[in-house]
């Protein structure tokens, strides 16, 4: 497995006005490769996901302190723009959230923003992004119908597609299976392992028989504490700590 | 095992479920009563004179019965034009505004827009009157009076309640609509534009068809500014509107015209009707789109 580091995380704590979520959080992501979240409901780790991409800006009275550094780069500096950032660290969320438009916008939305391509090379784009996704077969004739109209499982990989189509160099999900059946799930369970060829792929998840398939690296999350955070292989198999050998075998309230 | 058997406590619960579900019956019924009474009202009196010529034609002095209100129609439909083409930007822009920022200010223009909503309408006419069509008339005389001058009062009327829907319907947007394109890097003003407010779309447009609705049957404010008018005439002067041509021909001393008041009310009717109508058919068409 590749080792380079790609997102390091350094004393982050996180404050949802005076409560606190996170607790002094470190850790190293490494590239191309795919890192799982697991933990208790309310552990903080959606929290988390959302201080990678900073979409907790937008909550009033929050306040992060630490650093969080993606390729070298501290993403909170001045000199980084929010939506440069949001470009490269894309999201997935736990509802498919399709925009008001037709499949063919939805995917075409980001590139057109950020003026990546037009025309025909937008048109091969949207045919890459959902290729990628395991999409297009099943809505190349209906490009221009609404994108409300399909089922929640495709509408899951439409919003994949969508973040992809803005080449992103990390995708956080969260719990992105969570609403889906479970042909969808292995669906999209195939195409994460897929994907961190090219992307280096984060994701949350309460199923764990999924973090253990799926990912390379997994951390286990409590009450805002990053309690242990190693290969899955170590975590799942000789957890080095009691609270996570409760948990990932169910002991655990 | 508790028994099956009605007790008291039971009958008790039925018969007040059935008393009040006849209540609600009885009240729905009434206010459908009272709406399709006048609606068919209108209709039986108003049908008499509602032929081709009435539509095509301007009022006859001689023979009352061949005239017709070609004029009031055009002229309320421009009038409206302006209304919207008024109400619309501005109601909209400011509803954003007032979604999107907080603080005092918001809270001030929140403040002074209800002020304004509650303003009756012929104040708003005089205000226009004062403000516009008197210092104009003292310059030119036996000028002043305009159909745009008229738009203008009923697009201030519809402000307001522009802003509002506006402001209501993109409260309604889902949060994780906003999450789902800043996390493309959308910025803010493209997310609002191309994302929020067309998921907000629908319930936007029928806000401004109600809204239009609503002051499409204002006379007040157009007796100080439109005036009237027996002929047809550019809207840069005094143009007749269809409430004015109502109300003229509702007091008229002439059996004709009375009656032809009933057919001029079922007109401003359908145009409103025909309007919504077709407000749903756009916000329809663009949805499949
Ligand atoms: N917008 C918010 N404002 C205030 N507090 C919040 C907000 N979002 C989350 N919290 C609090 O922060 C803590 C962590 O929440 P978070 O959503 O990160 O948990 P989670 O691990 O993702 O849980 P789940 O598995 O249920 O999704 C919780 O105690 C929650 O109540
Ligand atoms: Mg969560």
């Amino acid at each position: 497995m590749q080792t380079t580091p790609c997102v390091t995380v350094q004393n982050v704590s996180f404050w949802y006005g005076s409560n606190q979520a996170l607790f002094d959080i470190n850790m190293t992501i490494p590239q191309h490769a795919v890192t799982a979240f697991i933990g208790p409901s309310g552990c903080g780790k959606s929290t988390f996901l959302r201080c990678l991409n900073r979409m907790n800006d937008r909550i009033d009275g929050s306040k992060m302190t630490g650093k969080i550094e993606l390729s070298g780069q501290d993403i909170r500096d001045r000199s980084v723009s929010v939506e440069a950032l949001r470009r490269t660290v894309g999201m997935v969320f736990q509802k498919p959230v399709p925009f008001p438009m037709s499949i063919y916008d939805n995917v075409a939305f980001g590139p057109r923003t950020h003026q990546l391509a037009r025309g025909r090379a937008l048109d091969e784009l949207v045919e890459k992004c959902l290729i990628d996704a395991a999409l297009w077969d099943e809505v190349k004739d209906k490009l221009k119908s609404s994108a409300m109209a399909l089922s929640g499982g495709q509408q899951q990989r439409l919003c994949i597609a969508r973040t992809l189509s803005v080449s992103p160099d990390v995708i956080l999900m969260d719990e992105p299976c969570s609403a889906l059946d479970p042909n969808s799930t292995h669906r999209i369970e195939e195409l994460i392992t897929r994907l961190k060829n090219e992307y280096t792929v984060i994701i949350v998840t309460h199923n764990l028989q999924q973090a253990k398939r799926i990912s390379d690296m997994t951390g286990f999350f409590l009450r805002g504490e990053l309690v242990e955070f190693g290969s899955s292989e170590t975590v799942f198999g000789t957890p080095a700590r009691k609270e996570t050998d409760d948990y990932i075998n169910g002991r655990f309230g | 095992m508790t028994s099956l058997a009605s007790t008291p406590v039971l009958f008790q619960r039925r018969v007040l479920n059935a008393l009040f579900q006849a209540l609600c019956g009885i009240c729905a019924v009434i206010a459908i009563a009272v709406l399709g009474y006048v609606l068919w009202f209108l209709f039986r009196q108003g049908i008499t004179y509602f032929k081709p010529s009435f539509f095509t034609r301007l009022p006859d002095n001689v023979n009352p019965a061949l005239g017709g209100i070609k004029h009031s129609i055009l002229g309320s439909v421009s009038i409206l034009g302006i209304a919207l083409g008024i109400s619309i930007p501005i109601g909209i822009l400011s509803g954003i505004y007032q979604a999107e920022a907080n603080g005092k200010l918001c809270q001030i223009v929140r403040f002074l827009t209800d002020v304004l909503n509650g303003i009756p309408s012929i104040v708003i006419g005089l205000f226009i009157y004062a403000i516009w069509i008197l210092p104009y008339a003292q310059k030119h005389p036996g000028q002043g009076y305009s159909g745009i001058a008229g738009g203008a009062a009923l697009g201030i009327m519809m402000i307001p309640l522009v802003m509002r829907t506006t402001d209501e319907m993109l409260h309604l947007v889902p949060q994780s609509l906003w999450d789902a394109s800043l996390a493309l890097g959308t910025p803010r003003w493209r997310t609002m534009l191309f994302v929020v407010l067309p998921s907000a779309r629908n319930g936007i447009v029928t806000g401004i068809m109600l809204a239009l609705a609503r002051v499409a049957g204002e006379t007040a404010p157009l007796l100080f500014t439109v005036l009237g008018n027996e002929f047809l005439g550019p809207i840069t002067g005094p143009v007749d509107a269809l409430p004015l041509r109502l109300y003229k021909y509702a007091t008229s001393s002439d059996p004709v015209q009375n009656a032809m008041a009933w057919s001029t009310a079922l007109t401003l009717i359908l145009i409103v009707l025909i309007l919504s109508i077709l407000a749903r058919f756009l916000t329809r068409a663009g949805k499949r789109s």
